[in-house]
């Protein structure tokens, strides 16, 4: 038994230690408070005058900064004191104004030379870092509606053009519901969707009485429309994300039909609720002459009702800019630019209809909860969505509008830039609710880590000290195992860029407690060999053989759990399944490889009296 | 070193069935009756966590929001007398934090806003059924890798020794009253894992002891087995519960129910690994015949 590693194993040995250490030490260097400057469209420079003023804006307020930089897009001040971060932040917005966003930050202190090495700190997650997790659930249901009144209109202008006469023409769930006199119209107009709406499929129902032609979304048609629902309101979460500086924010697809956003570090989450959560589109719509039209309440009751035409001029789809400033009066006022289409289609509706007024419809989507008494007399709580729409602003066209023109009349500064930017970030596709949100404000999230820390190190403290007592010598070599292995978990993470949750924490503790277990299984595996009469290098190799089934197939079985933990589990339940995982799989090597290792170093090929474990 | 005493565990089995079946019905029964008390992230609606400068009245607090117009507030301290937990049900409008909070510094006290959760009632559900689906399938999982690498007979102990534990970790939860949130879910599927660890290494020695030991009869085989793992049984089970200590004093409020759910679990775990799992081998007749023919690839024993 010669109980020696051949040399790779020693150099494999060291080069997983050194990986240990160097990808775990970012996590020593705690980051900075820090504030974010960037501008409210991509074309403004943010550089070193810039910065110049913000630096002398906060020397103005006592507050202590260092390493500004600059970099064209955004600046990176970096603050001394955390608990002047707010302050710091109104200071600054006060100087800049509206143009600028400015954001809370963390900004990370690790070395160069480990950050060349591709060296972060783990990233925490929400319940430590303190922010928002919104999950929305996007109305796919509304996207092919709204679809479906638009090819309603034009359905019904075609056929008035080829002169093909219906009796009428309504929507009515998902189906667009035709009802015609005699059969020779209904052919022809089946004739004509089927020629210019791809995406319809006519129906006849025979034998009713009108004569109905049915027309419904092709299913490759709705599955489109949904897709590119998500993806539109995917993208305009993101920009309007982008808008609030938020430093790492996610926006992602989850499962069908819900979209997940979580903004880490965000402390004003009221600001980042208003925004984000603002499930809004806007129409421009002319107002009705005569009695036809929709009645629609002022915002906030600031104006008249006015009765608004049905079908809209332009939707907040075709906005590609919009930014507030002052009129001539010095009062606030949003310039919009539309795109090509937007600016053709505003041209032509306004040009015959100078002197009348054009509204800004704001569409709000919004749920209630409705309590109902269910068969068996529970109380059920449904979540009712429901749509408010809003006159925002109602002016008279004072010219034929085209790509660009200006909303005036808007009452605040704070006002007109919570316009701009509902306009800027684009619209929504389909309407979202929100059906979960957590908050975490920063207090929190600071006392969840140093109870996190506190707890891992006690725990680990115990676990060290007990192995010592119970195994003595073994128990070391099981000790120096078990602190790699902690190094170890917490490098790959740090390298995998695994997001660090209570939970997460949780897991990681419970890892310290359960990874002793292998070494506890050699250990004892030796003891037995010993007691049944090998001799000592015989029993150490004897012991690592025959406890290495056992412990493959009891972690084995452990992975499984955990990984099908991750794959049921949401947030905080995967970050301890995260954890769980790589400490299994870091365990099972630092316990077998690493301690066989420093056993042949200390005791192999060596003549030993008595070995103590 | 001493030879290695053999205990007769096995002798007092009658025993544990009887003490298993009592903690199952009560299980069953509580969780039949009165069920869980679902934690938000189940039950859905909104949570909020204020934190004041100083200890306050829980009854003072539910004052001020129903004088605020508030419905059925449900109001707790929180880990400490300066932490408020606020519940409600219904209402998850957008502003319901902000007019909370404003409500409660009305009177200028001074608090700050410490957490906000709104779970949908939607979400709620497809939690729990994602969780009871998560279950079940960890368990199928878990039945058909030990029926691979070792045996049937083995495999059914295993899992009846998992939904054991599971039920009397749940069943405790129900008859507490304490709170099953998604961090407790988590822990009764850490539960399972750590329950498997100590059974397979414990079924891994009783495979081992079938094939060496000729001259046997099952229930010696299983004594011998569960009194070599003993120490080792017992060691692990130390260590977590000390880390689990140190989680359940010093890792504050949020995974408190975390940290007791493991320790039920892990104690009861402990017990199934040498009660439960052998119990049932022995209850279908398990021998050396069921172990003697490997199948090709398995991993021998190189003994005699």
């Amino acid at each position: 038994m010669p109980n020696k590693f051949p040399l790779w194993k020693n150099l494999m040995l060291l080069a997983v230690v050194a990986f240990a250490f160097i990808y775990a030490a970012p996590n020593l260097y705690p980051p900075d408070p820090a504030l974010q400057l960037s501008g409210q469209s991509s074309a403004m420079q943010i550089d070193g005058a810039v910065l110049k003023k913000v630096e002398q804006a906060l020397d103005a307020a006592n507050i202590e900064h260092f390493s500004g930089e600059a970099n064209g897009e955004s600046a990176l001040i970096r603050l001394t004191d955390s608990e002047l971060q707010m302050r710091a932040k109104e200071v600054v917005q006060a100087e800049m104004g509206g143009e600028y966003v400015v954001a809370l930050n963390l900004a990370p202190t690790t070395p160069e030379w480990l950050s060349s090495l591709g060296g972060s700190p783990m990233k925490l997650g929400l319940d430590l870092s303190g922010g928002v997790h919104f999950l929305l659930e996007v109305d796919l249901n509304a996207a092919l509606i709204t679809r479906l009144e638009g090819d309603l209109q034009e359905v019904k202008s075609s056929l008035r053009e080829e002169k093909i006469r219906y009796r009428s023409f309504e929507l009515k769930g998902q189906q667009i519901i035709g009802r015609f006199r005699n059969e020779a119209q209904v052919e022809q107009a089946t004739s004509l969707v089927r020629e210019n709406f791809r995406d319809l499929q006519p129906q006849f129902k025979q034998g009713q009485n009108p004569l109905t032609l049915v027309l419904e979304l092709s299913e490759i048609a709705s599955g489109q429309i949904e897709d590119n629902a998500i993806k539109q309101n995917l993208t305009s979460l993101r920009n309007r994300v982008n808008e609030l500086g938020v430093s790492e924010p996610l926006v992602s697809r989850q499962g069908k039909n819900r979209i997940v956003v979580e903004l880490p570090g965000v402390q004003d989450t009221a600001e980042a609720k208003r925004i984000i959560g603002k499930t809004a589109n806007l129409e421009f719509r002319l107002e009705a002459e005569g009695r036809i039209g929709e009645m629609f309440e002022f915002r906030e009751g600031r104006g008249q009702d006015a009765r608004l035409e049905t079908s809209a001029v332009i939707t907040g789809e075709n906005v590609t800019d919009a930014r507030s400033s002052y009129d001539e009066n010095g009062r606030p006022q949003v310039n919009i630019t539309l795109d090509t289409k937007g600016g053709w289609q505003m041209g032509h509706s306004t040009r015959d209809n100078v002197g009348r007024r054009l509204a800004v419809l704001f569409i709000e989507y919004k749920t209630k909860l409705e309590k109902s008494k269910a068969e068996n007399g529970e109380i059920v709580i449904t979540p009712v969505p429901f749509v408010e729409k809003h006159i925002i602003s109602l002016a008279t066209v004072q010219s034929q509008l085209g790509k660009s023109f200006r909303i005036t009349g808007i009452d605040s500064q704070r006002e007109s830039s919570e316009l701009a930017l509902l306009l800027r970030a684009g619209a929504l596709a389909a309407p979202m609710y929100i059906v979960e949100e957590r908050t975490i404000g920063p207090s929190l999230g600071a006392d969840n880590i140093r109870l996190g820390v506190l707890s891992v190190t006690l725990g680990m403290t115990l676990v060290l000290l007990f192995m010592i007592a119970v195994y003595r010598g073994f128990g070391v070599l099981a000790n120096v195992a078990l602190t790699m292995n902690l190094l170890l978990l917490v490098g790959f993470m740090s390298l995998l860029g695994a997001t660090l949750t209570l939970p997460g924490i949780a897991g990681i503790v419970l890892t310290v407690g359960m990874a002793v277990d292998a070494n506890v299984l050699i250990f004892s595996r030796i003891r037995e060999e010993l007691a049944s009469g090998s001799s000592i290098q015989a029993a150490i190799s004897g012991g690592y053989d025959r406890a290495f089934v056992s412990i493959l197939d009891a972690n084995i079985t452990t992975l499984i759990v955990a990984v099908i933990l991750f794959l049921i589990g949401s947030g905080p339940v995967q970050g301890f399944a995260v954890t769980l995982s790589i400490g299994i799989l870091t365990s099972m090597f630092t316990s077998i490889v690493l301690t066989r290792g420093l056993v042949n170093v200390i005791v192999g090929g060596r003549k030993i009296e008595k070995l103590w474990i | 070193m001493s030879e290695l005493k053999i205990y007769n565990f096995m002798g007092l089995r009658r025993v544990a069935v009887i003490f298993s079946a009592v903690l199952l019905l009560a299980s069953t029964i509580s969780l039949f009756s009165q069920g869980l008390v679902l934690g938000l992230d189940f039950s859905g609606g909104t949570q909020i966590e204020v934190g004041y400068k100083q200890p306050v009245k829980v009854a003072d607090v539910r004052g001020q929001l129903e004088n605020a117009g508030f419905e059925d507030p449900v109001v707790l301290h929180f880990g400490s007398e300066s932490e408020v937990l606020i519940r409600m049900q219904g209402e998850p409008d957008q502003g319901l934090a902000e007019r909370i909070y404003s409500a409660l510094v009305a009177n200028g006290e001074q608090l700050d806003l410490r957490r906000v959760d709104f779970v949908g009632p939607q979400i709620g559900e497809e939690l729990r059924d994602k969780g009871g689906l998560g279950m079940l399938i960890a368990l199928v999982v878990v039945m058909l890798y030990v029926a691979i690498r070792f045996q049937f007979k083995f495999s059914v102990g295993a899992v009846l020794a998992l939904v054991h534990d599971v039920l009397i970790t749940l069943g405790i939860f129900s008859i507490t009253r304490l709170e099953f949130d998604l961090t407790v879910l988590a822990a009764t599927l850490a539960v399972v894992g750590y329950s498997l660890n100590d059974t397979i290494v414990v079924s891994d020695r009783i495979r081992e002891n079938f094939r060496k030991i000729r001259k046997a009869t099952a229930v010696e085989v299983i004594n011998e087995s569960l009194s070599q793992t003993l120490w080792r049984t017992i060691n692990t089970s130390m260590t977590t519960m000390l880390v689990l200590l140190a989680l359940f004093f010093f890792g504050g409020e949020l995974i408190h129910n975390f940290a007791i759910a493991l320790m039920i679990g892990v104690g009861i775990g402990t017990y199934s690994s040498i009660y439960v799992a052998a119990t049932v081998m022995l209850a279908m007749n398990v021998d050396r015949e069921d172990l003697i023919e490997p199948e090709e690839g398995e991993l021998v024993d190189d003994l005699p």
